[in-house]
């Protein structure tokens, strides 16, 4: 049984006009089916190589990326995506935005299938009674809910979070990592989440892979104990604190900050 | 369309008469010099079949030239709004085209294309009019935010669909904000050919007639339809703004 995703000694550079520059250098990674794993680092150390390499949007210099045990060799449709900028379509209402998708990706779903399967998911995230509304009548926290609702509905395997949360006040982000957990329950995806928030890591994600500074290989990889269903009390508990705590100083050391000490065994 | 959107443009119409009947009253200006509103209605009855015919000709071939160069100024923008290499190699052209009087244009058409009015009337204004469609729309591709094309190449879409769902509907704004002003240029590349090198046709040549025959209101006259007109093809050009891209009124 192959893993959803592998990374694999990947090294990539960018062409810039003052010669290549490295972003990837000896990246690592291995998320199981259905697994949530939460990718942290200090700034522009090429998180978001990571996502457009997943997606197939990039191919790496060296190692492979795979999905399912296939090498990634483009776009697939099987790839759902979702950014710190929600860049829902203004001329399109929240229900035409979430089944934009399935206008490309080869779907066998009637019409109204499709827009059943959008209420479905819109209701999901609660936004019930806002399918017809123009995204700039939404509240940022609203357009975040109806653009993870669009990188869902066409039942992608791999979801890819690229700071979804970033720009939100923290109540508002509270509230989507929540949702989150609820749209998880009744989804079965496998999340590759990009964030600054190791709170938000570790409330998410199953895995929290702490990548070194650039050229960002995989430092560090926290697993986080199953304890069945997540509230934010679990964020206020002992063993939270010492995870955030291990996540800190590894982010320290990635950011040099802190001396490298031998990884504990 | 409520009563105050009608109502408030037509008090000010009429006051900017006043204003203009007033001004040529009290500074006595003979018609030759000025001629006053109250002049223009004998004008128009007078020569009321000839403004029909001669506002049909300049309408019909100012249409023609902005159409041509809402084609060509599209194309244009969007060679130059997906391809770095062609926006280099092209707007130094085009702003040096752009740069050259159009009036300086029209002999060089006329005898290029002896004969051919309507060809060469339409050609001015299109020459003079695609400029500012190239631009936007080459503006509005190229500054389409990646993550806007990532959401759909990360699916799987062509070119072709991403231009069509996203590119093209995103930059309809500024296209007709571009359409806008390309509108009122065409009317002056129309009327800088009937008037330079008349051949008989459009209100230029009415306008020309009117100043050998010293018939003085007759030219305030074909101005006033000319801004007549410009005004008309520009709430054309605003009602298709709302039905194409109504969404970006916030």
């Amino acid at each position: 049984m192959y893993p959803m995703i592998k990374i694999e000694g990947v090294r990539h550079a960018y062409k810039t006009p003052s010669g290549p520059l490295p972003v990837l250098d000896g990246l690592e990674l291995s998320v199981e089916e259905g697994g949530f794993v939460a990718v942290v680092g200090p700034s522009g150390c090429g998180k978001s190589t990571l996502t457009r390499l997943v997606s197939g949007l990039m191919k790496p210099d060296e190692g492979r990326v795979m999905l399912h045990g296939e090498i990634v060799a483009g776009p697939r449709s099987t790839v759902g995506m979702a950014f710190q900028n929600p860049v829902l379509l203004e001329w399109r209402t929240i229900l035409q935005n979430v089944m934009l998708p399935l206008e490309i990706v080869p779907t066998k779903l009637t019409r109204a299938q499709r827009e059943e399967r959008a209420r479905y998911l819109l209701a999901l995230v609660g936004l019930e009674g806002f399918e017809g509304k123009r995204p700039s009548e939404l509240s940022g926290g609203m357009r975040q809910r109806a653009s993870l609702c669009r990188a869902l509905v066409h039942k992608p395997e791999v979801l890819i979070l690229d700071e979804p949360f970033g720009a939100l006040d923290a109540f508002t982000r509270e509230d989507l990592w929540q949702t989150m957990h609820k749209v998880k329950e009744r989804e079965p995806f496998t999340a590759v989440l990009i964030t600054h928030d190791l709170r938000e890591a570790i409330f998410l994600a199953d895995q929290v892979v702490v990548l070194s500074g650039r050229p960002a290989r995989t430092q560090y990889v926290l697993e986080v104990p199953d304890t069945g269903p997540r509230d934010l009390n679990h964020l206020y508990t002992p063993e939270a604190a010492e995870m955030l705590a291990i996540l800190r100083h590894q982010i320290e050391i990635a950011q040099g900050r802190a001396p490298e000490e031998e990884p504990a065994t | 369309m409520t009563l105050r959107s009608v109502l408030v443009p037509m008090v000010a119409l009429i006051m900017f008469l006043l204003f203009w009947e007033g001004l040529v009253w009290a500074n006595g200006w003979p018609n030759y010099k000025m001629a006053s509103p109250s002049d223009l209605g004998p004008a128009f009855t007078k020569h009321w079949q000839l403004f029909l015919i001669m506002s049909w000709q300049t309408l019909w071939r100012t249409v023609a030239g902005l159409l041509l160069a809402v084609v060509a100024g599209t194309g244009l923008g969007m060679m130059m709004g997906f391809s770095r290499l062609m926006r280099d190699a092209l707007y130094p052209l085009l702003v040096g085209f752009n740069a050259i009087p159009k009036a300086t244009v029209v002999p060089i058409v006329s005898l290029m294309f002896v004969g051919a009015h309507d060809l060469n009337t339409v050609l001015i204004a299109f020459m003079i009019s695609f400029f500012p469609i190239a631009v936007s729309v080459s503006i509005g591709l190229s500054t389409l935010e990646p993550e806007y094309r990532d959401i759909l190449r990360s699916l799987g879409a062509s070119q072709a669909t991403i231009f069509w769902k996203i590119a093209l509907p995103k930059t309809l704004p500024e296209f007709f904000g571009a359409l806008k002003v390309a509108a009122t240029l065409a009317f002056i590349g129309t009327n800088l050919m009937e008037i330079v090198s008349p051949h008989g046709r459009g209100l230029g040549a009415l306008f020309d007639s009117g100043k050998t025959n010293s018939d003085y209101p007759l030219m305030f006259a074909v101005l006033i339809t000319l801004a007549f007109l410009g005004i008309v093809l520009f709430y054309v050009v605003v009602a298709l703004e709302k039905v194409f891209a109504g969404w970006a009124e916030r």
